[in-house]
């Protein structure tokens, strides 16, 4: 596995807001079908460095690579908007508060984009919407709106959305944050189904009992370095760094007595 | 009294039409000016911004007297009902623009997130995702902005439009009954904008999402 060619490949990725440095010199790289999850308190950068990934927050240094392209090359405005927008098909994004388009309906929202940029005819988009919306459990709601929705069935029609481009790699953005509790787990559960067809993820998370049994790395983040990485074995049962130590008890205090 | 009716009546055309016209320029001029004023170019920025602050800066009757008045000054030759319109067209535009823009400004940052994730451009961004969702928010404060401009229409009188306000004015001199013109002005005004508010709800309600 390491000696393999990284499938994303974050090279000392800064980033900072004026005078205050979110990120700090971080490192990635994630193999092919790997699933990785970031963890570490709010502030710790871990939503930025995901969102650097698709160049959605751009890094103010360092450089991100999918494959053999690099993703935040800088480029004339034009040039750039065309690179980027090519790239970021093969990146699905699932966020917190899901961003479904309200004005749109189940189908609509999982085929614009492929309609959009594949060109693909109406009956390919049904087809399409169909077969993704059963991959979440959503066939059934394909007709309605997401105002009509529970919180748990708008974010898997939100990943059956980002599936429909058929990404490279998924990045999970808090993706169960928002949720009641009792919602959790259809979404964990198609997430775990991505994690069985070796689907590529990326996913900041506050589970830790899904990120230990779902992931294969696991990093620590807190204020802009990565603290602490490496199996979740480790990293939830036998962690090395005090800031990890005290992150996971405060954390785990209430969910595992 | 009824012999002013007639009168009244076609002076009420006059005032939906100066309207209807207004209506139409301003929604042009808003849709130009919210484009300039969310452009990514700092100068097109700059001649929005400017553009808003003069004309809902000064009054309305200031800028139909410079316009009507000062205009031949400057080789601009109009008569009433064109400087009528296109003076009230453009002071609408100004307070459209702003409509326009708080109502795509409006749309959540994650909306446009969600699209650009999936690799869609700036510009289809805005048509299918920003934009059909701006549309529905803009209708209700655009018609107050309608209703605004309806009100304004009167100060055309002012250049001699022969519409509602004039009319009523003119047969002041002849019935010597002010009290009674200005009371069939301002009813007929308020049918023209009873009609339209009622217009504007039924399509805000058409097109909310379900």
């Amino acid at each position: 596995m390491t000696d393999q060619k990284p499938f994303v490949d974050i090279r000392h990725a800064k980033k900072s807001y004026g005078t205050l440095e979110v990120l700090k010199d971080i490192n990635l790289q994630v193999q092919k079908g790997q699933i990785v999850a970031i963890i570490g308190p709010s502030g710790s950068g871990k939503s930025t460095l995901l969102r650097a990934i698709n160049d959605l927050d751009p890094l103010t240094g360092g450089e991100v690579w999918l494959e053999d392209k690099q993703i935040n090359k800088k480029l004339p405005h034009r040039q750039y908007e065309a690179h980027i927008n090519q790239v970021r098909q093969e990146i699905g994004m699932v966020f917190q508060h899901f961003n479904l388009f309200p004005h749109l309906r189940v189908r609509e929202n999982v085929t614009l984009a492929p309609k959009m940029l594949k060109g693909i005819t109406d009956a390919e988009a049904d087809k399409l919407a169909e077969e993704q919306l059963d991959k979440v459990g959503m066939l059934e709601r394909i007709d309605h709106y997401p105002s009509q929705l529970s919180g748990g069935q708008k974010q898997r029609v939100a990943i059956a959305r980002a599936l429909a481009m058929n990404p490279k790699v998924m990045l999970f953005d808090e993706a169960t944050s928002a949720l009641d509790p009792e919602l959790v787990e259809e979404v964990n559960l198609v997430m775990k189904k991505l994690a069985e067809e070796h689907m590529t993820m990326i996913i900041v998370t506050h589970e830790m009992s899904f990120a230990e049994s779902v992931c294969d790395r696991v990093l620590f983040m807190d204020q802009g370095v990565v603290v602490e990485e490496g199996p979740p074995e480790v990293i939830f049962r036998n962690p090395t760094s005090d800031r990890t130590k005290e992150f996971l008890r405060k954390h785990l205090a209430g969910q595992h007595p | 009294m009824q012999k002013v009716f007639p009168f009244f009546l076609e002076a009420a055309w006059i005032t939906v039409l100066l309207s209807v016209l207004t209506t139409i320029l301003g929604l042009i001029l808003g849709i130009i000016g919210a484009s300039a004023r969310l452009s990514r170019f700092a100068l097109l920025r700059f001649l929005g911004a400017a553009y808003v602050s003069v004309f809902r800066g000064t009054p309305a009757l200031i800028q139909l007297f410079i316009l009507y008045f000062g205009g031949p000054q400057i080789g601009i030759q109009l008569d009433a009902f064109e400087a009528g319109v296109i003076g009230l067209g453009i002071n609408a535009g100004a307070y459209m623009t702003e409509t326009m823009r708080g109502a795509i400004i409006a749309i959540d940052k994650g909306q446009i997130e969600a699209a650009r994730t999936v690799g869609m451009s700036r510009g289809l961004t805005m048509r299918y995702v920003v934009l059909p969702q701006a549309m529905r928010l803009m209708i209700r404060p655009l018609g107050v902005n309608i209703n605004a401009m309806i009100k304004a229409t009167a100060l055309v009188a002012a250049i001699s439009v022969v519409e509602l306000t004039y009319t009523a004015q003119r047969f002041i001199g002849s019935t010597y009954k002010p009290f009674e013109m200005f009371l069939i002005a301002g009813l007929l005004y308020m049918i023209i904008i009873y009609i339209t508010g009622q217009a504007v709800a039924w399509l805000d309600r058409k097109a909310r999402i379900t």
